[in-house]
């Protein structure tokens, strides 16, 4: 009998996967496609104190072996939130992490008070979307003010919280310390790395936005290298992401130190990526005889 | 409502209809719940090109599981569709967006309108339709390579408008409308931006209903990343802005709800 059960933060996953933020939206959509109950946890698109409307279209571009998005954090807000999306994911054997974002301390403190009395498990805190003005990304690359934003949420959070980093920065170990002494309890990388797509036929932007996050397989080995030198300079859990595809893309994030992980823009292209990935790394232990989970995380020095 | 699934496909004739432009049926589920106004997303083989491809359901032969798109090449991955051969295997996802209203025709004089990539869902739409008054099917061109033009006069009377003169009336489809001299109680349109924003202006100025098909670029498919977004008018029963998802939502929405 093989263990996939890891904990973050005191919480208690049935395996280490789960989705992106912002690629999955609250499940509703994929439910249709995978059996959400098989998933270690289900992460939501960001959500504001109130309504967004998002950035103008065109939103989302291919580009080589991923794609760039600038999406602009659109969401319906947190009370429409807690209406429906909350109780849309309960019905489900998953855990639930909230991701929250904001344009000021002010906002993530209310979004993060409103669901204070909420059956959430863990808060998950976009301070690292480049595709916002003024949408976090600012406490995100500064590890003062990252570390800042991280004590006015801890104390005002009643569920642990996950830092999501942006690796838009010189060196993320800085970032993932600062985090880590202003009391994060987990840390979630890498968001989106920032890019840009011109077109020559129209000599424009493809994007509105002229740059947008790049995602997908072509940032991973970025992304394991990163999870890899964060693993190596805090201690607490990492939830590893950035172009995972398949089982064998979310072991390298084990061994290179994340405790979870997580399927984003691969999602689009298949979309039974995520319970493909649960079921793969229960193949990979058999295959290795490995008999609890745990023991391969960050076992690659 | 329908299922939406993602299969392997096979592709059962691929003929070419114009300049860059492919006629592909495949043989799929998807088929026999498709309805007219519906698209499917097409995934490519090649690993660097990973978006799925949306593309209207031109057709569909619900008793042999045949389901038709015609398609402009329009970059990498439309390219590698217009090599395959019959017999080939493609991924497909499907079927996706809402459709057109059929019942709204129902005893109308009905104009059918597609603008050149945009006349393909056309022809499954004019022929599920059988009981409007009358089916008036305007269809725009570049030049003379008119596609789809001869299976569309199955279904309804069919006027011609093309850029160049070169058949029916020079100029557009709101140009082959007046030169005609025709009237409708409704309309459905596919089309580039200009001709839908031309139909919404005369659906408007006439107070009748017009319902437009739209294309956005798209990720998912499924109504999860948010990328493929219209302004509406009214803030939306979804996303509580004023934003619907075109591939979930739409892609066809009655004119006068959308910003466009």
């Amino acid at each position: 009998m093989i263990n996939t059960k890891v904990n973050i933060a005191g919480v208690e996953l049935k395996n280490p996967v789960m989705t992106a933020s912002g690629t999955f939206g609250s499940g509703m959509e994929y439910a249709e496609f995978v059996d959400l109950n098989k998933l270690g946890a289900v992460v939501t698109k960001g959500v504001a104190n109130v309504p967004w409307e998002g950035n103008p279209t065109p939103r989302v571009c291919e580009t080589y072996g991923g794609m760039l998005n600038a999406i602009g954090l659109q969401n319906p807000g947190i009370d429409v939130f807690i209406r429906r999306d909350i109780p849309f994911l309960k019905q489900f054997d998953t855990k639930i992490i909230v991701n929250v974002c904001g344009r000021s301390a002010a906002d993530y403190v209310e979004v993060v008070e409103k669901l204070s009395d909420q059956p959430v498990d863990l808060l998950e805190i976009n301070v690292s979307c480049p595709n916002v003005k003024h949408g976090g990304i600012a406490f995100g690359q500064d590890p003062k003010c990252l570390s800042e934003i991280t004590k006015e949420i801890k104390a005002k959070a009643k569920q642990p919280i996950i830092m999501k980093l942006s690796p838009n920065v010189t060196d993320i170990t800085e970032m993932a310390k600062a985090a880590e002494e202003a009391g994060s309890d987990a840390v979630s990388l890498i968001n989106t790395l920032t890019g840009m797509k011109i077109d020559i036929h129209k000599r424009t932007f493809v994007l509105a936005n002229k740059t947008g996050g790049l995602s997908g397989p072509a940032i991973k080995p970025v992304a394991v290298r990163m999870v890899y030198q964060v693993a190596n300079a805090v201690k607490i859990p990492i939830i590893g992401m950035g172009g995972i595809a398949n089982a064998e893309d979310a072991v390298e994030f084990l061994l290179a130190g994340a405790t979870g992980v997580a399927v984003g823009a691969m999602n689009f292209v298949n979309p039974y990526a995520t319970v493909e990935v649960v079921d793969g790394i229960a193949e990979y232990m058999k295959t290795y005889g490995i008999e609890d989970l745990t023991e391969i995380i960050g076992s690659v020095k | 409502m329908e299922q939406k699934k993602k299969e392997k496909a096979v592709v059962y004739r691929q003929t070419q209809r114009a300049t860059g432009v492919f006629d592909m049926w495949i043989e799929t589920s998807i088929a026999k719940q498709a309805h007219p106004g519906q698209f499917i997303s097409v995934y490519t083989q090649n690993q660097s090109a990973l978006l799925p491809r949306p593309i209207s359901v031109c057709e569909t032969d619900k008793e042999k599981g045949r389901l038709r798109i015609v398609y402009r090449v329009a970059g990498t991955g439309t390219k590698e569709f217009s090599a395959y051969k019959s017999g080939h295997q493609i991924d497909v996802l499907g079927p996706l967006g809402n459709g057109f209203p059929l019942e709204e025709a129902k005893g109308k004089r009905v104009f059918f309108v597609g603008g050149g990539i945009g006349i393909p869902p056309m022809l499954e739409l004019a022929k599920a339709i059988s009981d409007a008054v009358s089916k008036d099917i305007l269809l725009g061109y570049r030049n003379n390579e008119l596609f789809l033009a001869e299976d569309l006069k199955k279904y309804g009377n069919v006027h011609i408008a093309t850029e160049d003169g070169s058949v029916g009336t020079k100029g557009t489809v709101m140009d082959a409308i007046a030169a005609n001299g025709l009237n409708a109680d409704i309309i459905f349109a596919c089309g580039p931006m200009p001709m839908l924003r031309a139909i919404k202006q005369y659906a408007k100025e006439r107070d009748i209903p017009a319902y437009i098909s739209l294309e956005e670029r798209m990720a998912c498919g499924v109504g999860a990343c948010l990328g493929c977004v219209v302004k509406t008018k009214e803030i939306d029963h979804h996303s509580h802005v004023n934003n619907a998802r075109i591939c979930t939502d739409g892609p066809v929405y009655l004119a006068e709800r959308v910003e466009i």
